[in-house]
Parts: structure tokens; sequence; C-alpha cells
């Protein structure tokens, strides 16, 4: 297999710095002098997976001194700002999409098209996009995950219920559940980002993937008939009572908890939810994964799929190493081995590793690849930009509570959507 | 230091016209520079950025790349800007609120100015809220306001009223976290009327009682005029406190739900520098706001000290 004769030679490589065959364009001259990396994998997982790759990358290149320095997730997306621009790293974490723009438009984040030139383009091939803007490559991706309707398998059989297959069903499913005294999804409003994954599901089956990026874009008005729509939708669910009560007091977190205790039967959540559903006692059994149903039958279904990335501070001094280091990221061998369950467990960027034996993993990676023909989007907060997503994030949570206020929310997004683009 | 050896040849004598420069004007130049390392600080971290934030407030910038000069336009946009409205509303509802410190201080030290057994310890139970931390606080009220498990819903329980949600309903988040903020800062506010109390004069208090007051006339006409140096520092700190009230708004709520608990401080920080903020412009407007709100109590506190010190 080719991933085994790639590995092999990167363990002769290591001892002899033989520079043949797949590696020879890579480490073609030995790194030295210092690699500074900046990261946000503070959490225990992907701290040990970020902590992994450096002394894999470290013993490829016994010349190089690498730095790391993990900061707190939350901390680190303010922090950035300063650090871009006062003591910018070799490498340094972040998010793909419009996330980035505020970087790139500053010119702090360096162009990396010709690592993309090639092979790369090829194996990265579904995440490419999300890592383009003004038709040029600003970092690499490492990982992303799908997002979808994670159900209490068990719960739907008590009552006879099967995963929705399309909005009547997933409507009529929701008052079956109703009608037992449970909730149809729990969700937790308080850090608004969450109802932003309502808002981008229904928008994306109500309108399409390219309304849903005019949209984020700033190219169509919030009060269009197809925005009205979209929340039409949403108020249906709304008014049904569907939602757990008192969402606005819970982080995502806070919100499992309805869900393990079967008060509620499904979350609207990414696949990192999974982790604290098993840790809090439900097994596979009781667990499952659908994909969001269609709603308009016209329109082609798309998914969200955060992609977290790396990236190169136009400022910083070891360029070469850091390339280098980007490239020994995204390669076949390093995706699979830093996805895998005991990694980070989300989906691999390269298209030639192999997605971990988990259930929801091999669920999200066939949605991804095979069942999303209309895109794959970012998130709604790294589409839009950082000051659209937060105003109209407020808007989302606020239509939850109170879906009359609809036109007065529409007309504030209106008004800042035309100061903002 | 080594001690300086006995000079043996005699010394001149310091005439007036031999005198050195650092001589001649040394009591003028000495407490400037006793002044010089706390106005360099204060001029480095205080004046000078009130000044840059004024003149930041002038531009359009994202705190990465150029600055493009907009004139007043952020003042502009914060004229029609509904987010603000709601953040200096809760700012007044904060200011007003806050001050019931200072009366349920005064009742508590009352209370507690007195001799039994273990006063001590019910006193520094009483002083214990304003030692922890800000954060603490915040976690704890959001817990004791949870509705699913909070204390206050199952109170509210026992007497048959329903379940709120007090940090996500939009009517009561402001009043809750106040409630919250008023819990250390009472007992702040004890305590500087419990070392108020140490100083009144019990030869008042006794002639006080000769004329036969007693109860409450006692306490507004002989005790309090005694308390007020005590009430004008408990009412300096709670009037900043509440202008500062960000760390609780940030733990318990992080100014929702839609953005109806924020105050000015929070918007500010929002705006400019949270995850989704890039606005330095429209913050240092707000700043500038703010700061012109905070002027007007430190202008009316510098003139009552003045006022106070030319009465003596």
């Amino acid at each position: 297999m080719a991933i085994h004769h790639r590995a092999a030679l990167a363990a002769l490589a290591m001892s002899t710095l033989l520079s043949t065959g797949a590696l020879a364009e890579s480490h073609e001259m030995a790194l030295t002098g210092d690699l500074k990396i900046f990261s946000d994998m503070s959490n225990p997982a992907p701290r040990a997976v970020m902590e992994g790759m450096i002394d894999r990358f470290g013993e490829m290149h016994p010349d190089l001194n690498i730095e790391l320095t993990v900061i707190d997730r939350e901390a680190y997306k303010t922090q950035i700002r300063n650090f871009l621009t006062a003591n910018p790293p070799d490498v340094a974490n972040w998010y793909a999409g419009n996330r980035m723009a505020p970087y790139v438009d500053a010119g702090l984040f360096e162009d990396v098209s010709d690592l993309w030139e090639g092979d790369m383009s090829e194996q990265l091939a579904s995440t490419k996009g999300a890592m383009t803007l003004d038709g040029k490559q600003w970092g690499v991706p490492y990982t992303y995950y799908q997002w979808g309707i994670y159900y209490r398998e068990d719960i739907y059989a008590e009552h006879g219920l099967e995963e929705p297959q399309d909005w009547d069903q997933l409507k009529s499913n929701c008052q079956t559940l109703l009608d037992n005294g449970i909730k149809c999804f729990t969700i937790g409003t308080k850090f608004l980002w969450t109802a932003a994954g309502w808002f981008d599901y229904l928008n994306m089956r109500t309108n399409g993937y390219d309304f849903h990026m005019a949209l984020t874009a700033g190219e169509v008005e919030w009060t269009d008939d197809r925005v009205k729509q979209t929340f039409a939708n949403w108020a249906e669910l709304i008014e049904m009572g569907a939602f757990i009560d008192n969402h606005t007091a819970y982080s995502w977190q806070e919100a499992l908890p309805f869900m393990v205790n079967g008060e509620a039967a499904a979350y609207l959540m990414g696949n990192f939810a999974v982790a604290p559903l098993r840790e809090a006692g439900l097994t596979d059994d009781q667990l499952g994964y659908a994909q969001f149903p269609a709603i308009n039958p016209d329109v082609a279904l798309a998914e969200d799929a955060p992609t977290d990335t790396f990236h190169i501070p136009s400022g910083a001094e070891n360029k070469e190493a850091a390339k280098a280091f980007l490239k020994f990221v995204t390669s076949a061998e390093n995706q699979t081995l830093i996805n895998a369950g005991d990694g980070l467990g989300q989906l691999p960027v390269n298209a030639n590793s192999s997605v971990d034996d988990d259930e929801f993993l091999k669920e999200g990676f066939e949605t991804l690849s095979s069942n999303s023909p209309g895109g794959v989007a970012q998130f709604f907060d790294r589409d839009a930009p950082a000051e659209m997503a937060k105003v109209a994030m407020e808007g989302f949570q606020e239509f939850m509570v109170k879906p009359d206020n609809l036109d007065r929310i529409l007309d504030r997004l209106e008004r800042a959507r035309q100061r903002i683009y | 230091m080594a001690p300086l050896p006995p000079s043996t040849a005699p010394r001149p004598a310091p005439g007036p016209a031999r005198r050195s420069w650092w001589g001649r004007n040394q009591i003028a130049i000495t407490p400037w520079l006793f002044l010089a390392p706390g106005i360099l600080f204060f001029a480095v971290y205080v004046l000078i950025p009130v000044f840059q934030s004024f003149n930041v407030s002038l531009y359009d910038w994202d705190g990465l790349g150029a600055a493009e000069y907009v004139g007043l336009r952020n003042y502009e946009e914060m004229y029609y800007d509904d987010a603000f409205y709601t953040s200096l509303r809760n700012n007044l509802i904060w200011l007003v609120l806050y001050l019931l410190a200072i009366p349920m201080g005064l009742a508590i030290a009352l209370f507690l100015n007195q001799t039994v057994t273990g006063i001590r310890i019910y006193k520094s139970l009483f002083f214990f809220p304003f030692v922890i931390s800000q954060v603490v606080v915040g976690l704890v009220f959001s817990w004791f306001y949870d509705p699913s498990f909070g204390l206050l819903n199952v109170m509210l329980g026992w007497f048959g009223a329903g379940p709120i949600n007090v940090l996500g309903d939009e009517r009561w988040v402001t009043y809750g976290i106040i409630a919250a903020g008023l819990w250390p800062q009472t007992a702040y506010c004890m305590i500087l009327y419990l070392t108020g109390l140490n100083a009144v004069d019990p030869e008042q208090i006794e002639a006080g009682r000769l004329d036969n007051a007693k109860g409450f006339r006692m306490l507004w006409h002989i005790i309090l005029p005694q308390l007020r140096p005590a009430t004008f520092i408990a009412f300096v700190v709670t009037i900043i406190g509440a202008l500062r009230s960000f760390d609780l708004i940030s733990i318990m709520t992080a100014g929702g739900p839609f953005g109806e608990s924020r105050v000015l401080s929070f918007y500010m920080f929002e705006v400019a520098l949270s995850e989704y903020g890039f606005r330095m412009g429209y913050g240092a407007a707000i700043a500038v706001v703010l700061f012109l709100i905070m002027l007007c109590f430190i202008t009316y506190f510098l003139w009552s000290m003045y006022r106070e010190e030319r009465g003596r």
C-alpha cells in the first residue's frame, strides 16, 4: 500500500535524511533554526495530538528547534490579533472561511498558494474552497467535522419513530414526542452560535447552498421573502414547542443533560457532542446520527463542516520550516493518525487518508463526501463577517424566544448588512 | 553603605553665593521628584490613553489594518443604535439600584455593632462575599437562578410560584445580575460603616439620650451625621462599582439574552475586543461616552471633597 510504503520511507528518512521518492520535495534540505508554533489546541486530546505531531516532525528534522506555545482555545480568539502584529510565530492555528478575512485583508497571513500546487490541491480538494480568498490559499486545514442531528435511537424506537426523511416527517416525529412529554430538540443558546447552526441548516434546506452563501456574503437583503420563508419554517418548530424551555440560560454543554436524561430526543450539533454524550453514559446503541432532512425538494442538500486550520503569519521568520510543517500536517498518513478516535476523533482532510472505525465518523464522512451535492459550508460565524455574525446570531436567539418580533429583527439585520458590507 | 569617613579638613562655610543649583531649589523640587513616578505612570496609563481613546473614536479601524478617518460618524451611528440605548438604560438601572448597598450595609453594620460572644465570626461571615472573587459570585448566582435545578425556583415552588428563568428572560436579567452584585457590595459598605461606628462619639449619644432621643431619631440626628465620611466613601465606591459592572455580566450572561443585559463597558468590550469585535473606533466612541458619564460623578466627588476641605 502506498501509505505503508511512504511511512516506511519516513522512518528511513528519520535516521539517514535520505532524499528519495515522495519525500524528496518536502525534505530536500535539512531544516534548521527555530520553528515557533502558537496553537489553540488546548483541550487534553487536541493538545496530545499537537504534541505528538511536533515530536514526529522533530524526529524528521533533528536540527530544527521547535517551540510550541499552547494558548487556551477561547483566549486565543482575541490574542491572535496581538501576536500576529507584535510577535508573530512561524505557524499559527485558526479557522477557515471568512474567519480568516480580517487577517488576510490586513496582510497578516502569508499566501501559501505555492504549497497547494500539484498534489495538495487534489488530495485536499474538499476543503480547498474554504481556504481560498481572493483566488489564493492562505493556510492548510488539519481537521474538520460534520454537523447533523444526533438523536436517541432508543427513544425513537420506543415511540415507533424513524430517522426523518423529509420536513413533514421531522415535524410529525416531533409531534409524537411532544405528545409523550418529550421535547424534540435540546439546545443552549446562551453563547448564540448554537442557534446559528439551526439557521444554517434551515436556510440551506429552504433556499439552497448558493443562496446561503450569497446571504452570508452580504449580497441578499435580510428582508428578502426567501429569508422570511426560512424563518417561517423555523417558526413552525418553535410554535410547536419543539425546543427545550429556557434555552437562553444554557451553554451547549449545559443542554446535553436534557438529552442524556431523555427529556429531549435530539440535538442539532457538531460531531464534538458525541464524546461528552458517550461520557455521560449513552452507548452507541442509544445514539444515532441523521443527516438534516430535505425541506424544499428542489434544492440540493448541503452541509456545515467547520474546518480548523494552520497558517503562516506573514511576519514569520522561518517560513521554510513552516511550509514543511504545513505539508507534513496535511500528509495522508499524518491525517489518518491525528483524526483517529484516540486523537481528535474527527474527519481527515486528505482524501487518501482512512477514516477511523467509528459509527459517527463513518456516517459523517459518508454524508459529506457523497450526500452533500449542494456544497459544504463552514458555519455561520465563519462564513459571514464577524460583525454580521454577532448581530445576526443575537437576532436568531431573540427569534427563538419571541418569534413575533421577526420583522423588527430582520430590519435590524438589514441595517447592519448595509453598514457592514 | 559604608559610613562616611570623618572629615579632617574644616568644612567651608556654606555662603549663599556658593550654594549649588540643587541647594537653592531643593525645597521647590523635592515634592515634584517624589511625585514624578506617580505622575509618569498616571500619564502613561491614564491620561494619554484617555486622549488616545478620543482620537481612535474618530476612526474606522479593525485593530489590524489601516485606520480610516471618519469624523464623528461613530457617534452618529451610536445615536441610531438600539443596543447602545439598551446598554445606557441598564447602566442607569445599575447606578440606581446598586446604591441600595449603602442602606443595606448600614443596617447590617448597626445590627453587628454589638458585643456578643462570637461577634467576630459573624462579622467575618457577613464580610465573606466581598473577599471571594466576582467570578465566583457570578457562578454561584447563576446556579442559584438556574431554571431547572436552581435554589431560587425550588423556593418559589414552595409558594406555588412558577419557575422563572431569571438570566434567560430579558425582563429579569439585569435585576438578577444586580442582586448578585449587591451581595459583595453590601458587605463592602458594611465594613465601611463598622469602622465608622467605632469612631462615633459616646458623649454625643449620651447627650442625645438625655434629650430623650431614641430609635430612628437617634440614628438620623446623632449617628448618621457622624458617619458622613463613611457614607461618602461608600457612595463613591458604589457608584464606581456600578459603572464597572463588567465581570458579573460577562460570567453570568455574556450580555444576553439577545444583548438585553449589556452595560456600556460590556458593549464596548464586545464591539472592540471580543471574539466577533473588530471595531476599535466604535468601541472607543462608547468608551468616551462612558468616560463622560464617569466624569460627571468624578467632578461631583472632587467638588464636594474640595468644599469639605475648605470648610475645615
